[in-house]
């Protein structure tokens, strides 16, 4: 208990502290329980995190390949179903309607909230926040094992949800009042809708803490000469999507909460003039839509809680795989800042057809519109970023260059989404599926991924296999726009998302083939990520000890020892004297020149 | 027998990668090569070798992907606001479209052949205004036509109407199906109150209020005149749903404690959209587009678009509400006399 003391003391003296030299070497054995379980070390909290999230996450991909496998043989017998279904929800192998629209449920909620959201910044803001600006741990440590603690808790409890008997929450992802306050509406919005109401409840809870942590970090515990313009971008993305979520989560939970009221004690917050089962409800006078606009209020922010660290991640490995500075640094802190402020007045574009006033639609039309231009000035910099570049292809790199390709052709159809006039014919259908599964989904998993090939050094001391890297890559991104690219088509047929099948109607009779097709790439996706799922467990143990800085990257990261030390640093806190972008700076021997060199005689910062 | 067999081959396959990466790490290092960097020059190569053959196919998929199904595209819009929103989407397509394609091109132009050789350095270029420049305005020059030009289109689309103008009705949406209601002779919806469903009245109107008498319900199908607005009102019994009718480019939410509205004029006839699609078999459709539970993914009715005449000979074989709730109505007579 006194080492754990100890630590937090001496991370808030940073700089110049005399005691730290004892402190590196007074850091004894652990018990496994302080040391893997109730830790207080970021980076182990971040391994803690990035681990469940890949637990839910491949359990949101099984869900998917089990709803695309009705989609693409609508009525077949699938013994894979019944195996892991059971014979309730997949009798005779052939999935049960309101079984496919709890995965489409479960699918999306585990993604966005579990894997985007939690895994992501919960991973890399745990990492890097303090080895990249150069402090001990976080400003709580304490805080911090709390916020892990409070999303494992609301993983198992979702992860439970999926078998109770009357079936997880089916409401979709966006649990939309009255079908998910009422059990007489479907099965779902029982205990199923119970278990997600409560498991969201601790999330938030756990991201709230998470999220004051980062913020109060990167405010107070930057090392000497560590300006807010000497940040790397990704510290800048991770500070942002903390703000987001400490500004817009509550919303979320006030939404929730109430929502438990009207299930539960018979308000009408969002309930109103309900007929169903044969009888009239009490509740009058409440709005349904009223949740869609507090909802909203948190999920858009959300998309961006999910793509900002994405591209942050992305913005440090592809100048350091380009041996180049990030091109136009201080426009790619504009551009998050800009996005993050607008990313709070656009959620009404959720909403358009749900008779909200147009002229309050075309308001959210504009302002929608305009977080095109910071999203185009990131990427037209990655790619000037690239230009002229020495790029070395690590699987990271790679990943980046995907991630600038899927936000790119995924940005623009939601330009034709923004455009009320537009959504009302492709509203809720396919085409949104493609548009957000591309620009969001795939971007912010790349991003993902990117930051888990370029720090597993960081964090296990061992380099990942490179060949199983790239295979992993290209089968991923070549089954990705497979799966998401035609999906574009089938919503200009007109075909409504969370359809359990298409066969009701003449209108989409000749879809089939382009179905099958989807599905097939989807399953070819989904074993690809076998290979990462082997690669990440073998290396762990098996994989080629790492070198120190084996990118050759300026970021403070790479000055603490490859072994991990409580405090990160033996002895003094690095000082930084420059910005993290000097590659291949004129002038000098090697195409890298770490923060903590100070400049030569003469030499200007940038 | 056969989940034995899988798991078998599963853990067999695990094993065999595992080998394959020790076998390479091993030959690799009697090589003497991957241990100074964390890339070999190989594999950079390798890879950026594939970035422009990925591009390619990738645009070979988007053609094909268009050219197959393109006839499975909705047909030509059959309302008169449509025809503008499809304007409206072939005008932004080709813009994002073009941005789709170039962007597209320069990054992967770029990822291949700025791909690391021996004795190249980066270029040091940090920031250059003018170039950040560009890439603002011009995204928002764009971005402010197409603001105006699509909040243009929509104001028309949703700016109201004279009710006097237009064939009044409503829609009605429950769990799984869809109810229509016409006006009738005045033209004019009766009230409705959710605590009045019942079997003979499921859509729960008001009998006290005369305005009802006339209105027509109808079920499986309803039918609208050609080249006349069509005022449509929306409510639900239950959940939200969404009427969504999209060869008329036509949809608004159905949500339970509130009226929605939305018009429209249609402009080709059933009979006449038969022809133009070549399938005799064709039919305007109404489906439900917002998540509404177990059977929401066949929730429909079908839509017929007539001439005039045979949209009033068709009407007018409908019963009204008073024709088929007598007893009700003569209830609130009754009263009135009394």
């Amino acid at each position: 208990m006194s080492s754990h003391a100890h630590t937090i003391d001496h991370a808030h003296d940073h700089g110049h502290d005399d005691h730290a030299h004892d402190h590196a070497h007074d850091h004894h054995e652990q018990s496994f329980w302080t040391k893997y379980i109730f830790s207080t070390d970021h980076k182990m909290i971040s391994k803690q995190f990035l681990i469940t999230a890949i637990f839910m996450g491949v359990v949101a991909m099984m869900l998917s390949i089990f709803f695309r496998l009705q989609l693409a043989w609508p009525g077949e017998s699938f013994s894979m179903l019944e195996y892991f279904l059971g014979k309730k929800w997949a009798p005779n192998g052939v999935l049960d309607s309101n079984m496919y629209l709890a995965l489409v449920t479960i699918h999306g909620t585990i993604m966005v909230f579990f894997v985007l959201t939690g895994g992501l910044s919960g991973t890399f803001s745990n990492l890097l926040i303090p080895l990249q600006i150069g402090a001990r741990d976080m400003a709580s440590g304490f805080l911090n094992m709390l916020s892990f603690w409070f999303f494992a808790v609301s993983s198992v409890i979702m992860f439970y949800s999926m078998f109770v008997e009357t079936g997880p929450a089916s409401a979709g992802w966006t649990i939309y009042p009255p079908l998910s306050a009422l059990e007489e509406a479907i099965p779902g919005s029982g205990l199923g809708m119970t278990l997600w109401l409560v498991s969201m409840t601790l999330f938030v809870a756990g991201s709230l803490l998470g999220s004051i942590n980062y913020i109060v970090t990167v405010l107070n515990l930057r090392t000497k000469g560590m300006s807010m313009t000497r940040l790397p971008l990704t510290i800048w993305a991770f500070f942002v999507t903390a703000i987001l979520g400490v500004l817009s989560f509550p919303v979320l939970f006030a939404a929730v909460l109430l929502l438990i009221f009207d299930r539960s004690f018979g308000t009408s917050f969002y309930l109103s003039d309900i007929f169903i089962s044969g009888q009239a409800m009490e509740q009058t006078g409440g709005s349904p839509v009223l949740f869609q606009h507090l909802f909203w209020f948190l999920g858009h922010p959300e998309v961006y809680i999910v793509i900002l660290p994405a591209l942050g991640i992305t913005s440090e490995v592809i100048s350091t795989m380009s041996r180049k500075p990030i091109f136009g640094y201080r426009a790619m802190i504009g551009s998050i800042l800009a996005i993050g402020f607008l990313s709070f007045i656009v959620w009404g574009h959720h909403m358009f057809i749900t008779g909200m006033n147009p002229f309050l639609g075309s308001v959210f039309v504009f302002t929608t519109l305009l977080i095109a231009i910071p999203s185009a000035v990131k990427a037209f910099n990655y790619i000037t970023t690239l230009w002229k570049g020495n790029l070395k292809y690590s699987p990271a790199m790679l990943f980046a260059v995907g991630l600038v390709s899927t936000f790119v052709t995924g940005g623009v159809t939601g330009i034709i989404l923004a455009d009320s006039a537009l959504d009302i014919n492709v509203h809720d259908t396919y085409f949104v599926v493609a548009h957000f599964h591309i620009v969001m989904g795939a971007s912010a998993i790349f991003g993902m991924f990117c930051g888990v090939y370029h720090w597993y050094p960081r964090m296990f001391g061992r380099m990942l296999n490179n060949k199983l890297g790239y295979a992993h890559f290209w089968i991923t991104f070549i089954a990705m726009y497979g799966v998401f690219f035609p999906m574009h088509f089938i919503g200009l047929t007109g075909v409504p998302r969370r359809y359990y099948s298409n066969e009701a109607f003449a209108l989409f009779e000749n879809l089939q083939s382009i179905n099958v097709l989807i599905t097939v790439f989807a399953i070819i996706g989904a074993l690809a990520q076998g290979l990462f799922l082997f690669n990440f467990f073998y290396s762990m143990y098996r994989g080629k000890k790492s070198t120190q800085n084996p990118w050759e990257s300026n970021t403070l990261e790479w000055t603490a020892p490859v072994e991990h030390l409580h405090g990160n640093w033996p002895g003094e806190l690095p000082t930084v004297y420059r910005w993290p972008y000097d590659y291949s700076k004129p002038g000098k021997d090697v195409d890298f020149v770490p923060q903590t060199v100070p400049l030569s005689a003469g030499e200007e910062e940038h | 027998m056969i989940s034995l067999l899988t798991y078998i081959a599963i853990i067999l396959g695990v094993i065999a990668i595992a080998r394959l990466v020790k076998v390479y790490e091993l030959s690799s290092t009697l090589k003497g090569v991957e241990n100074e960097a964390a890339v070999s020059e190989s594999d950079t190569r390798f890879n950026a070798r594939l970035m422009m053959p990925f591009l390619l196919a990738f645009f070979a998929f988007c053609v094909y992907l268009t050219y197959s199904y393109k006839d499975n595209l909705l047909p030509e819009s059959a309302s008169e606001h449509g025809v503008q929103i499809d304007t409206l989407f072939n005008f932004n397509l080709i813009i994002i479209g073009i941005v789709f394609i170039a962007v597209n091109i320069l990054l992967f132009y770029f990822a291949y052949k700025y791909y690391s050789k021996k004795g190249v350095k980066a270029t040091y270029f940090a920031h250059s205004t003018k170039l950040e420049m560009i890439w603002t305005i011009v995204p928002a020059v764009f971005l402010a036509v197409i603001i105006i030009y699509g909040l243009s289109v929509w104001n028309k689309i949703t700016s109201p109407i004279d009710e006097k103008e237009a064939i009044v009705m409503e829609l009605f949406a429950e769990q799984f199906k869809w109810t229509a209601r016409y006006g009738g002779a005045d033209n004019t919806l009766g009230e409705s109150n959710y605590k009045l469903t019942a079997d003979m009245n499921p859509l729960a109107i008001d009998a006290n209020d005369k305005h009802a008498w006339d209105d027509k319900v109808v079920n499986g199908e309803f039918h609208i005149p050609v080249n006349k607005i069509v005022l449509m009102y929306f409510r639900s019994k239950d959940v939200i749903h969404s009427a969504y009718m999209p060869h008329f480019r036509a949809q608004m939410n159905c949500v339970p404690g509130m009226k929605t509205e939305f018009h429209f004029k249609p402009t080709i006839t059933t009979a006449q959209m038969r022809e133009k699609t070549k399938n005799p078999n064709f039919d305007y459709v109404l489906l439900c587009n917002k998540i509404c539970g177990q059977t929401h993914w066949n929730m429909q009715m079908k839509i017929v678009v007539d001439s005039e005449e045979d949209y009033k000979k068709w009407l007018s074989e409908q019963k009204t509400f008073k024709e088929k709730n007598m007893a009700q109505v003569e209830n609130v007579l009754n009263v009135a006399k009394n």
